[in-house]
């Protein structure tokens, strides 16, 4: 390969793009992980779900990102009820293992919801159309699809609104704080299940949104979500745990990374790339960049 | 369940499975019966790591992966008979296990699990632009001879993954009441109170790596010869993560018997739903069972033997 300084910046410009989006389907994960300390590892499977949800409403004809947008209030019920149960059965029981259990929960949800999503939809991969889907805009010699556009646009939206409600809101400083001291918030009169129920609703129903531009990004197939475990945990780790502009951030390394190794190796090391990164971080950095 | 008794009842089982090989049964019992105890052997590997020292491994396929490919590579390369295949399979991945304790030493909880998820993943896209191994296709091999008077292969393999089912039954057991697995739920229970009274948490963290991941790598070596072929996406399918996570859970953790019972009832359904329904319903089962097990019987099936004498004293 002819090492080229236009590729180059088109991989980086790529990469850019593409680490907004990854960003944007790790924020859920960065609260119910990061912040709230949940093993929450069924994420990027519903996150896949949500996808799904995504294309349902598009065969009815709603454009993906309002699909995406009507989808937010149903997860965030559907995350308050898993948080609930989780809570009831794990939580408030405790003992020794509850830890290997709380996991061994979260693995099984997601095979539940991935084999549904094979037994419902079949194997076959699945996408949806809208206008901004297929074309792109031509800037001089480049070429950017609208599609990453979108995928960019709702990105920094979710990252300025969560960041802002958890720095700005009663609530949003309670769910920050909820991680840290659960005995000091109750002090300061907030219920921490409740907050915590709360904040993996408001988790669960931006991912609700993330699956609907992971559709928009590309088509869908219901064993994706394996791939975003490495992606999701890569970026909320790299992040530091909690940290929303950390997510952002993070996303952008994974993204640039990701882009650069698939210019210069060829796609079938891409999936390499955030687990190998993830790993990386693990064992040299376990706090993440922008750790608290 | 005195040492003496259970080596006895070992050696009953073993010589009663070996002598069917021989016997006259339908090919079909083996070659779902050798599923079934791969399940034993790669359980009650998984229950010295998850079960007695509390880190939940979801790597499983990434060393079954490494001990079928590693077989793979000597059988290709030198003609290495089965036994050389799976010692060749149990090292790697032992070395395999040693690494990822390594590395992940100051991790816990879901740090340590997601780790091994990593591995799975990157040890996937090596044997994927590996050409010698296969790469993305696999590979069609040609079974040898059976050797030591078997009729068929099949029966072979049976046989010898009985014995392996039977060794680490009693490795999984001897470390259980060793000082090895004494330090190990020490270290569940509390790390910092372990180390605190002296147990050395980092080596027997390693101790467990190891011996737990050489037999998963044992319990994996045997699948190149058993299916004539290997291809990554199966080699590498999360499903052996999830059966292998379900079946100590829905037996009973830190117990070597917990496994056994786990394996046997979970990989028996799943040959019966594979059979009769279809393999995706085949994970639907074991994740439902799963579930359902953490969350209605956190102590498994022998928590619950446990509480109904208890209840009936």
């Amino acid at each position: 390969m002819v090492f080229s300084i236009d590729l180059l910046f088109e991989a980086v410009l790529f990469g850019v793009l593409l680490g907004c989006f990854y960003a944007a389907v790790s924020l859920g994960l960065s609260v119910a992980f990061g912040l709230l300390d949940i093993p929450h590892v069924a994420h990027p499977a519903i996150l896949v779900l949500g996808a799904y949800c995504t294309y349902l409403l598009g065969t009815t004809g709603v454009d993906p990102i309002l699909a995406g947008l009507l989808l937010t209030p149903v997860f965030f019920v559907l995350g308050v009820m898993i948080y609930r149960f989780y809570y009831e059965t794990f939580e408030r029981r405790g003992g020794t293992e509850a830890g290997v259990r709380g996991l061994a929960f979260f693995f099984g949800l997601a095979f539940i919801i991935e084999v549904g999503l094979i037994l419902a939809f079949g194997v076959d991969q699945r996408g949806v159309e809208a206008a901004y889907i297929g074309s792109s805009l031509e800037l001089g010699e480049f070429r950017i699809p609208y599609r990453m556009l979108a995928a960019f646009g709702v990105a920094i939206v979710l990252t300025v609104a969560l960041t802002l409600y958890l720095s700005r809101t009663f609530t949003g400083r309670a769910i920050k704080a909820v991680g840290q001291d659960e005995g000091a918030l109750r002090l300061m009169g907030a219920n921490p299940v409740r907050i915590k129920q709360l904040a993996f609703g408001i988790a669960t129903g931006v991912n609700a949104l993330a699956g609907a531009v992971l559709i928009v990004v590309g088509p869908v197939e219901p064993a994706l979500d394996r791939l975003y475990i490495g992606r999701t945990f890569c970026v909320v780790v790299l992040a530091g745990l909690g940290s929303m502009s950390g997510t952002l951030a993070a996303g952008l390394i994974l993204g640039i990374t990701e882009s650069i190794v698939l210019m210069m190796l060829g796609a079938s090391w891409a999936p390499a790339v955030s687990f190998g990164l993830l790993l990386l971080v693990l064992g040299v950095r376990p706090q993440g960049l922008f750790g608290r | 369940m005195s040492s003496i008794k259970f080596w006895i009842s070992a050696a009953v089982v073993l010589a009663a499975l070996v002598g069917m090989a021989f016997s006259g049964a339908n090919e079909y019992v083996f070659f779902a019966g050798f599923v079934v105890l791969q399940f034993v052997v790669l359980a009650s590997a998984w229950n010295i790591l998850g079960g007695y020292a509390g880190y939940v491994n979801f790597g499983v396929p990434a060393f079954v992966a490494t001990g079928a490919y590693a077989g793979l590579v000597v059988f290709k390369a030198l003609g290495a008979p089965l036994l050389v295949q799976i010692l060749m399979g149990a090292l790697m991945s032992g070395l395999l296990g040693l690494m990822v304790g390594m590395l992940t030493l100051r991790l816990r909880g879901i740090f340590f699990s997601i780790a091994t998820v990593a591995v799975i993943f990157i040890l996937e896209t090596v044997v994927l632009n590996w050409r010698f191994v296969g790469g993305a296709t696999g590979l069609q091999l040609a079974r040898p001879e059976p050797s030591f008077g078997f009729e068929t292969y099949t029966r072979m393999l049976f046989a010898v993954m009985a014995v392996m089912a039977v060794v680490a039954v009693g490795i999984s057991r001897y470390l259980q009441y060793s000082h090895i697995g004494q330090g190990l739920r020490a270290l569940r229970d509390s790390e910092e109170a372990a180390e605190c009274s002296g147990v050395p948490t980092l080596k027997l963290k390693l101790i467990a790596c190891t011996i737990s991941g050489a037999l998963l790598g044992a319990g994996g070596a045997p699948m190149p010869m058993y299916l004539s072929f290997i291809e990554p996406a199966s080699s590498f399918n999360l499903s052996y993560a999830v059966s292998t996570l379900a079946m100590p859970i829905i037996g009973g953790i830190g117990h070597w018997a917990g496994p056994v019972i786990g394996a046997l009832l979970l990989a028996s359904l799943q040959q019966i739903v594979t059979v009769t329904i279809s393999s995706e319903l085949n994970v639907l089962v074991v994740g439902v069972l799963l579930v359902l097990f953490v969350v209605i019987a956190p102590e498994g099936i022998l928590g619950l033997v446990k509480s109904w004498k208890r209840s009936s004293k």
